[in-house]
């Protein structure tokens, strides 16, 4: 089966404008009990590894050495396959619970990381060192109004979770706690300083309902996590999602998953993409797992910077990219699609001649799944996304 | 003791000892100035170490290495890290005792400014000769020499992959069809000069990358610090970076592209504004980094001159504490604060300590991206980041074996810093430990 590139503009992409652009009913006014999960992929993950267009004519030349094997391709509709090291996104596109949408960017076109990670996160047209992040503007019209709902599974609090609103983080504790009478002397003693008598306020909720939802093994899977690169994602995605199905749970996460910047040994069946992808899958299917019935509501949208150069550079790796690939899973995600227009991979349709082109904006998939996950009307997700009326967001990503 | 006294090991220092007061003899920006005068001081405790030419000549061909079976990966993996944390204990020995806290603070602003991580793995065999040999020799020097000292380094070769690039025209390009990789370059624009609003373009980026082909490490030599300029692997003909053109010249080309960066009037701006970020406010005042950046402008980039005006500078001594410190400065800081590593916790508790800095996220050389570890608060002051502190100041507390008045200990190391919540704190603690346990984690410490 060969790619086509007409039949590749999926009907979703373009009938979300029409569908988007009605006015719609805002619930916002209470969080719900939906639950929405954002894991941020830092380093720039390789669209093209991740989700290999292997029914494209050009695929096995341009990628040249970095080409998967057919035997290490998971084929989903006979134009894409996904890396055989994400057997639980597999499995999920085939329950119809994983949306993909291909040769997606953030407006960034540049290759820095910083400045990559900055966009993506501020949910801003250009770079805005200063500006806030996207999902904490998204935290009042959702109605999360309070800080013990919105979580940062990360020591500190990412700029995607930046803002006017407080929110709360949380890492597995590894040290003993400390007394009630040492607390209470505590919060005394931090009265004139306002930031760390919040964090310590945040820390204590966010710890009852870790306590109160975890148990006993949370010390045990903290030293789990101590892996050989970095930490393993799966015993901290574990503890996190604990956490998320709890009752008085966060109904907003986020998650970050480093290690993609992979410009030396990225290699295909072996090599350190591998081995990120597999760390990622099964952190995945823990997630899942853990969150039990709050699974069918729950949405996990997975993005990261930009992509990476189509050819091998000259050390086994990738070079700094443009568009790359984003995951919407969950059982509340209308999946089992490939979403996105392709661009190809002649050396005439790549972007600056190196790079796999965008053809979709983040934003869209940003405002698509805010918009009909977390019950958001049009205005309300235009509030949060400056700049970016002309970028409609994707209907239909969601189940009713 | 005055306020200035507590400012001085507070702000530009490692923490209030009592060691560090008694030394200041009543002149705190004195002291500060007379550590400015020789990198002795901060290089000496390392004498002896091995240094990264033997390191690479030991090492039987890593790359040859991590092409075989499992087990020597994993072996590899070992050495590195034992040898990582053999680098690490007289680091932190050097940070609990130096005499010289404000420029050992210096050191450690030029490292994390030139960050290279142990988190790309092979990385842990370099860290520590990369940070004896490239930064702490540099840091009193010219800004332009630092800044070549870094990018000839082995460990920064490796780390961004500059060591692997090839001129895609040169004979080796032509003999292996491998070519160029961008990464040090852009890095070098975007992090270590002009910075990322410094009026570069990614054809700006390319022509550094063609400029420093060939310049990689030399895995036999066992001389010097590893480099080795490789001509074969050197794209041939002129380039024309940031509107200069640098005609054919070998190695050359890259100094001469690498100093005019140096001088470029973005690059002292971009300095100026991290420098009086990390030592004054997050949010730095502007004629605070106007200064600095005049005085690196007329120095030529003198990083003696640009320390002397951060200690002249009005701004660094107001009284209200902006910055929160990071997780290393912290626990040094808790350290020196009850009379160093022996006193505190007698000897054998190096392992103790670097398992606290994993806690709380910060080992040394760990830095997520080149970028190197953030420099404003809230990057540190996260509610799961304050309740590590929370705990391990608790901890700290407990195991400490002689414990001092904590009231007394404040009193005499941070007085004039004191707010009324926290004195009433101390003041009511229900024993030394808590006592103890609050003066760590009290605003006043937990900040400068």
């Amino acid at each position: 089966m060969t790619l086509d590139r007409r039949t590749l503009i999926h009907s979703a992409v373009g009938a979300a404008a029409l569908t988007a652009a009605a006015p719609r009913f805002s619930f916002a006014a209470t969080p719900g009990d939906r639950r929405f999960i954002v894991i941020v992929m830092r380093g720039a993950l390789d669209g093209l590894a991740a989700v290999p267009p292997h029914g494209d004519p050009d695929y096995a030349r341009a990628r040249g050495s970095l080409a998967l094997p057919k035997e290490a391709i998971l084929n989903l509709d006979g134009s894409y396959g996904l890396n055989a090291k994400l057997p639980t996104f597999k499995a999920l596109y085939d329950q119809k619970q994983l949306a993909i949408v291909h040769a997606v960017a953030s407006p960034y076109r540049e290759r820095s990381h910083f400045d990559g990670q900055n966009v993506i996160e501020t949910g801003t047209a250009r770079v805005m060192p200063t500006s806030d992040g996207w999902l904490n503007r998204a935290l009042g019209p959702a109605g999360v109004n309070d800080p013990k709902l919105a979580l940062a599974v990360a020591q500190s609090i990412p700029v995607i979770l930046q803002g006017q609103r407080p929110v709360t983080s949380w890492m597995p504790p590894q040290l003993p706690s400390v007394d009630d009478d040492f607390l209470m002397r505590l919060k005394a003693m931090y009265a004139r300083d306002p930031m760390l008598r919040s964090a310590l306020d945040r820390a204590l909720e966010v710890g009852a309902v870790a306590g109160a939802a975890g148990g006993g093994d949370m010390q045990a899977n903290a030293q789990q996590m101590r892996g050989a690169r970095g930490y393993r994602f799966e015993p901290l995605a574990k503890m996190a999602a604990n956490i998320i199905a709890a009752q008085d749970g966060p109904r907003i996460a986020v998650m970050e998953v480093g290690g993609w910047d992979t410009h030396q040994g990225q290699g295909t069946t072996q090599g350190v993409l591998a081995f990120l992808l597999d760390n990622l899958d099964k952190g995945v299917k823990a997630i899942k797992d853990t969150l039990g019935p709050t699974w069918d509501r729950t949405t996990i949208l997975f993005f990261t910077e930009f992509g990476r150069t189509v050819a091998p550079n000259g050390s086994n790796g990738t070079d700094h990219g443009t568009a790359s690939v984003t995951f919407i899973a969950g059982g509340a995600v209308n999946g089992g699609r490939v979403l996105g227009n392709w661009p190809g991979l002649k050396p005439s349709s790549l972007y600056e001649g190196r790079d796999l082109a965008p053809t979709t904006d983040l934003r869209a998939v940003f405002k698509g799944v805010l918009a009909d996950h977390m019950r958001l009307g049009r205005n309300e997700v235009e509030g949060i996304f400056p700049d970016s009326g002309n970028i409609a967001p994707i209907a239909g990503l969601i189940r009713a | 003791m005055n306020l200035e006294a507590v400012l001085a090991t507070h702000r530009f220092g490692l923490g209030a000892g009592k060691r560090d007061l008694d030394a200041m003899r009543g002149d705190p920006r004195g002291w500060l100035k007379s550590q400015l005068g020789s990198v002795e001081p901060i290089t000496r405790p390392f004498a002896g170490q091995k240094s990264t030419a033997q390191v690479l000549r030991d090492l039987p061909s890593m790359r040859e290495a991590a092409n075989k079976s499992p087990d020597d990966m994993v072996k590899l993996a070992k050495m590195g890290r034992d040898m990582f944390i053999a680098e690490m204990r007289p680091w932190m020995r050097n940070a609990f005792e130096t005499p010289v806290p404000f420029l050992e603070r210096y050191v450690w602003f030029w490292s994390n400014h030139f960050t290279i991580s142990v988190l790309k793995q092979r990385m842990t065999f370099f860290a520590g000769s990369y940070e004896r040999e490239a930064i702490r020799p540099a840091v009193l020097g010219k800004f332009e020499d630092l800044l070549i000292s870094t990018v000839r380094h082995p460990a920064m070769l490796i780390y961004l992959d500059n060591a692997y690039s090839i001129g895609p025209d040169s004979p080796a390009g032509r003999y292996t069809g491998k070519g160029l990789n961008e990464n040090h370059a852009r890095e070098i624009l975007e992090l270590h000069t002009v910075g990322v609003n410094g009026g570069y373009t990614q054809a700006d980026v390319i022509e550094l990358a063609k400029i420093l082909t060939g310049w990689s490490v030399d895995r036999e030599s066992g001389a010097g610090t590893g480099f080795k300029f490789f001509q074969n692997r050197h794209q041939a003909g002129s380039k024309a970076l940031l509107g200069k053109t640098y005609g054919e010249n070998g190695e050359r080309e890259g100094q001469d592209a690498l100093r005019d960066l140096a001088r470029h009037p973005s690059t002292a701006r971009h300095i100026a504004t991290k420098l009086a970020r990390h030592f004054i406010a997050d949010e730095p005042p502007p004629q605070a980094v106007a200064k600095l950046e005049r005085v690196f402008r007329d120095t030529g980039g003198d990083l003696r001159a640009l320390a002397a005006a951060l200690v002249d500078e009005p701004s660094a001594w107001q009284p209200t504490l902006n910055k929160m410190r990071t997780p290393i400065e912290y626990i040094v800081a808790a350290i020196r604060l009850l009379g160093g590593i022996q006193d505190t916790l007698g000897d054998q508790r190096f392992q103790g300590l670097a398992e606290s800095l994993r806690v709380m996220g910060q080992i040394p050389f760990t830095a997520q991206s080149p970028k190197g570890w953030p420099d404003v608060a809230s990057a540190w002051a996260g509610p799961a980041a304050i309740m590590e502190r929370v705990q391990w100041a608790h901890v700290l507390a407990e195991r400490i074996q002689k414990k001092p008045d904590p009231a007394v200990l404040a009193d005499t190391t941070m007085g004039p810093l004191l707010s009324p919540p926290t004195r009433e704190a101390l003041k009511l603690a229900a024993d030394p430990t808590q006592g103890l346990a609050l003066l760590l984690a009290s605003p006043e410490f937990q900040r400068r």
